[in-house]
């Protein structure tokens, strides 16, 4: 576990954004084992610190939620994008994929001789 | 716009709070639920299934805090829940809250009444265009620049005419009229201004209009201008009232305009009617009757200085030109609000500085008190900590525990100062009050409410301080264990001892000071005055010029008073004369006397014109001779009676009766045969000793003004409204004023009046004082017991009484108290020689008055000593062990 990357602040809600809009309505055990398994099982995510996310995420109006059942017929809390969610997620990854580009320039070997 | 949403569901989120948690625990059940069947899936046990799911989620516990901290505001429930808990323990110990506030009450209301003053007198501008660029313009003499004397009018026109750093210069000069009205002739206060006066001012009537150009030029139709009181009071408020006719003291005048409700003039306060100033008097024409007072308005870009400046050239020029009259006569130009509240801001600013400072004892008091509790509470504040209370936690409970003493306090400060302005400002004469026209406006005003507000937030500040220094810093296992008092509790006990040491020093002035001047006013009001007060009615009659014009009508004006009034059932006599006793020494005649060698000297005598009834009226003793009788009229010898002081001065070894004396050429008409000696009657105030003086008979001397006195069968102040209609009977012209009993007239003489309002505002002072003095020596006093409860338990148990543990904390507050008497007692009389003016037959180290001081003082100390004493010898001593 000791290895595991933490998940730093502003990617969960990204996150969390990405997975609802790949995978459709979704409860927050769901969306917590979606992203483990996307990350490569790189990643030490408490399942707790989901639901502060979702709940800011749910006041901001990015995510609506109601109660359903799950696969195996448990009842659980479905959460689902809504269009500010869409919206904010589109942004959200164009400023993500140009400050890795940038990074990524910065951290391409140089092609100047030393 | 999502933040503002976000925000406003969390505000939300603070109702229905119960259901959504309770929503909350189903969705984590859920979640590990579905987790736990994950998990046996994949083929752990249900047991290690369960656990590992618990892991994973990082606590059901955990995640409700952490999703709470997100659905509602955790700070301000918090804060509510504080102030919740802060009322239970103000509750629980109802003594403390209840001195805590009151004391903290009494600092901010007396600071806030105090700068209610201060607003309304000098924060607050005058009411009128641009007060700023107003200013007050005089005369002043060239040897001392700092007195201002009045204008004439001559010079104020030449000023005018080439002073060009005023926009405007306009004057004004009191009077006062007799008003008729249906009821008969009311003395009525009034004001003469040049034309422009309102206008440079910047004050337009309500309703009418201002004073024009021509209406102060010799032959313009005579009108008058009336206050918004005047109109209310004396026309009844009536809208027709511009154009009717006022006669004033025989002259109609027409009413053109009426002054707005807000207009003042402090310098001038009590005039009502508002005539145009005719330059037709005899002192307007002359360059050396000084009687008018300038205001001027500055223009844009000039200053009061600079107009000071060219002033003082012009008085200076017109004194190269009129050195007869205008010798030395400089000028002086301030501001006008310098010349409206410049005396009275010292006085203010000093009594704002007392007050501050009652305000900072009393906070500090409160604080000392916190203090105490927090030493009571030092385990509560461990327990708290233990429990993971965060340092910042516990510093917002105090805080708030702070915030709502300082609120109370404030609260009930404010209505205390409400209820002091109250209960002072009818205390203000109405004569003082007519100077300070500003203080009509007094009241909780913003400046006011925001005044006590920063005072409160101040102590608010303080009172999470105090004990937050207390806050163990160190490992919260001391404060479990009942540690030893650290070296910040010695340093405090110190400085709380020596506050109240000074407290208590100023308590003792400020008792001394009440009482010295109680004393005095005591002592005046057996001053032998020559008379007997009891049963004297007085009222002042007026009789205008117009219709009493020559001495005969007059006298027999006079006369026709005296019997009539005489004849009213309940009056025995009636005596008249020019000036009430127990007023001053003045209305002065100078003197000489026949066959005596006559140097020019100035033999100054009081004047006193009385009718014959006048001397028995009083019950005056007669030493020798004879008193007047109504024949010593016009026709005959002139008389004079003379009082002991003029035998004493001039005669000390004659018998003066038969001597003649007269003024100081000895004209033929002005001789009188000295005919009676009358042991002194007290003509002066009460703290002065009458000079010599001379009574005339009023047939021979007679005035158009004179006081009635009344002997009365039934108390005097029920005859004075059948006294003032019976002179009306006489004629309805005639002005009845001043109607007052003797006894009322001697107690509000100035001297009189001075002692014992002095006695009761700095009594006030000291009751607060002393209250303060004593609740900061129980503070000192029971914070040292609290540290001390184990030793007095361990003495105790080895056999020390009861009395002796009294004795151990008595002498703790008697050692501050001897030291408090001693510094104050020493002060006091230090304080007293230095106004040994205002005392009266009282030495600053009056034996009796210091005494009852020092017993007070004794007596209130011994009682905030004995509750802690008690406390500490009711101390079990195996309790104070055990606690080991």
């Amino acid at each position: 576990m000791g290895d595991k990357a933490d998940v730093w602040q502003g990617t969960l809600t990204l996150m969390v954004l990405k997975t609802l809009e790949a995978m459709g309505p979704l409860h927050g055990y769901g969306v917590a084992r979606r992203i483990e398994q996307t990350s490569g099982h790189l990643l030490s995510l408490n399942y707790g610190t989901l639901y502060p996310a979702l709940l800011k995420l749910e006041q901001e109006g990015k995510v609506a939620s109601e109660w359903g059942v799950s696969e195996n017929n448990r009842k659980a809390k479905f959460y689902r994008l809504t269009r500010a969610g869409r919206r904010q997620l589109a942004a959200e990854t164009r400023s993500w994929e140009q400050a890795t580009a940038i990074l990524a320039r910065f951290l391409a070997p140089s092609e100047d001789p030393a | 716009v999502s933040a503002l949403r976000a925000w406003a569901w969390r505000v939300l989120g603070t109702w229905g709070r119960s259901r959504r948690e309770r929503e909350l625990a189903d969705e984590l059940e859920s979640h590990l639920q579905m987790h736990i069947d994950d998990n046996v899936r994949a083929g752990m046990l249900p047991e290690e299934a369960r656990r590992q799911a618990l892991l994973k989620l990082g606590g059901v516990e955990q995640t409700k805090e952490a999703w709470r901290e997100r659905a509602g505001f955790p700070q301000v429930e918090q804060t509510l829940s504080d102030l919740r808990f802060a009322l239970r323990q103000l509750v629980k110990s109802p003594g403390f809250a209840a001195t805590a506030v009151f004391v903290l009450a009494l600092g901010i209301g007396a600071s806030t009444a105090l700068f209610a003053f201060v607003d309304a007198a000098l924060v607050r501008p005058l009411p009128y265009r641009d007060p700023a660029r107003l200013v007050s313009v005089n005369e002043s003499p060239a040897d001392t620049p700092q007195r201002r004397t009045p204008l004439s009018y001559l010079d104020y026109v030449d000023w005018k005419r080439l002073g060009k750093g005023l926009a405007s210069l306009d004057v004004f000069t009191g009077t006062g009229y007799m008003l008729s009205t249906p009821a008969g002739a009311e003395a009525v206060p009034a004001a003469r201004v040049s034309a422009g006066f309102f206008r440079t001012l910047g004050v337009a009537p309500l309703l009418g209009r201002d004073f024009q150009p021509g209406d102060d030029a010799p032959g313009a139709p005579a009108v008058v201008m009336l206050t918004y009181g005047a109109w209310q009071k004396r026309f009844g408020g009536r809208a027709d009232v511009i154009g009717r006719t006022a006669t004033l003291s025989g002259v109609p005048h027409v009413v053109v305009g009426v002054l707005p409700q807000g207009f003042q003039f402090a310098l001038r306060g009590r005039a009502e009617l508002w005539t145009p100033l005719l330059p037709t008097g005899g002192c307007e024409q002359q360059r050396s009757c000084h009687n008018l007072r300038g205001i001027g308005r500055l223009r844009d870009g000039v200053s009061a200085p600079a107009v000071d400046a060219e002033m003082k050239g012009i008085a200076a020029e017109l004194e190269r030109l009129f050195p007869e009259s205008n010798r030395d006569q400089s000028a002086s130009i301030v501001l006008l609000s310098e010349e409206v509240v410049g005396e009275i801001r010292p006085i203010l600013l000093m009594l704002l500085g007392g007050a501050a400072l009652l305000f900072v004892i009393a906070a500090v008091n409160v604080a000392s008190l916190l203090l105490l509790r927090s030493e009571s509470r030092k385990r509560e504040v461990a327990v708290r900590g233990a429990l993971g209370a965060s340092r910042a936690r516990l510093v917002r409970q105090f805080t708030t525990e702070g915030l709502v003493l300082a609120t109370l306090g404030a609260t009930l400060g404010l209505a205390f100062a409400a209820a002091a302005m109250r209960l002072l400002l009818p205390l203000i004469p109405a004569e003082m009050m007519g100077r300070m026209p500003y203080l009509q406006g007094l009241g909780l005003g913003s400046h006011v409410v925001l005044f006590a507000g920063a005072v409160s937030l101040l102590s608010v500040c303080l009172f999470s301080l105090v004990p937050l220094l207390r806050l163990p810093s160190g490992p919260i296992r001391e404060g479990l264990t009942e540690g030893a008092r650290g070296a910040s509790g010695t340093a405090w006990r110190r400085f709380g001892g020596n506050l109240v040491v000074v407290e208590l020093a100023v308590a003792v002035v400020l008792l001394a000071g009440a009482g010295l001047l109680g004393r005095s006013f005591y002592r005046m009001s057996r001053v032998d005055l020559g008379f007997q007060p009891e049963r004297l009615a007085t009222l002042l009659v007026a009789a205008p010029p117009a219709r009493y014009p020559n001495g005969p009508a007059t006298a027999a004006l006079a006369r026709r008073v005296s019997d009539e009034l005489e004849s009213l059932p309940g009056v025995e006599s009636v005596g008249l004369t020019s000036v009430l006793p127990v007023s001053f020494n003045g209305n002065t005649d100078w003197i000489r006397f026949v066959g005596r060698p006559f140097g020019g000297e100035h033999n100054e005598v009081n004047q006193r014109d009385v009718s014959g009834a006048y001397l028995a009226t009083l019950r005056a003793k007669l030493l020798r001779g004879r008193f007047f009788s109504d024949d010593d009229g016009a026709s005959k010898p002139r008389v004079a009676v003379v009082n002991q002081a003029l035998v004493r001065k001039y005669f000390p070894d004659e018998d003066p009766i038969g001597k003649r004396f007269g003024d100081i050429r000895l004209s033929p008409g002005s001789i009188k045969e000295i005919v009676g000696i009358v042991a002194d009657v007290r003509e002066s105030q009460l703290d002065v000793e009458t000079w010599p003086t001379v009574y005339y008979p009023f047939g021979q001397s007679p005035n158009t003004e004179f006081s009635v006195v009344a002997r009365t069968a039934p108390a005097p102040a029920s005859l004075l409204p059948a006294l003032r209609a019976a002179v009306r009977r006489i004629d309805p012209e005639l002005g009845v004023v001043d109607e007052v009993t003797m006894e009322d007239h001697i107690a509000d003489s100035p001297a009189a009046y001075l002692r014992r309002s002095g006695a009761a505002l700095i009594g006030g002072f000291a009751a607060c004082a002393l209250l303060l003095a004593v609740v900061g020596l129980y503070g000192v006093v029971a914070y040292s017991v609290s540290g001390r409860e184990r030793e007095i338990g361990v003495r105790m148990a080895l056999g020390a009484q009861r009395w002796s543990v009294y004795q151990l904390v008595l002498g703790e507050a008697g050692r501050l108290v001897g030291f408090g008497m001693a510094l104050g007692l020493a002060l006091s009389i230090g304080a007293a020689s230095l106004a040994s003016k205002l005392l009266f037959e009282t030495a600053p180290w009056d034996v009796p008055t210091l005494a009852a001081v020092a017993a007070t003082l004794a007596a209130s100390a011994m009682l905030a000593g004995y509750i802690p004493a008690r406390r500490a010898a009711s101390v079990d001593p195996m309790v104070a062990l055990r606690a080991e």
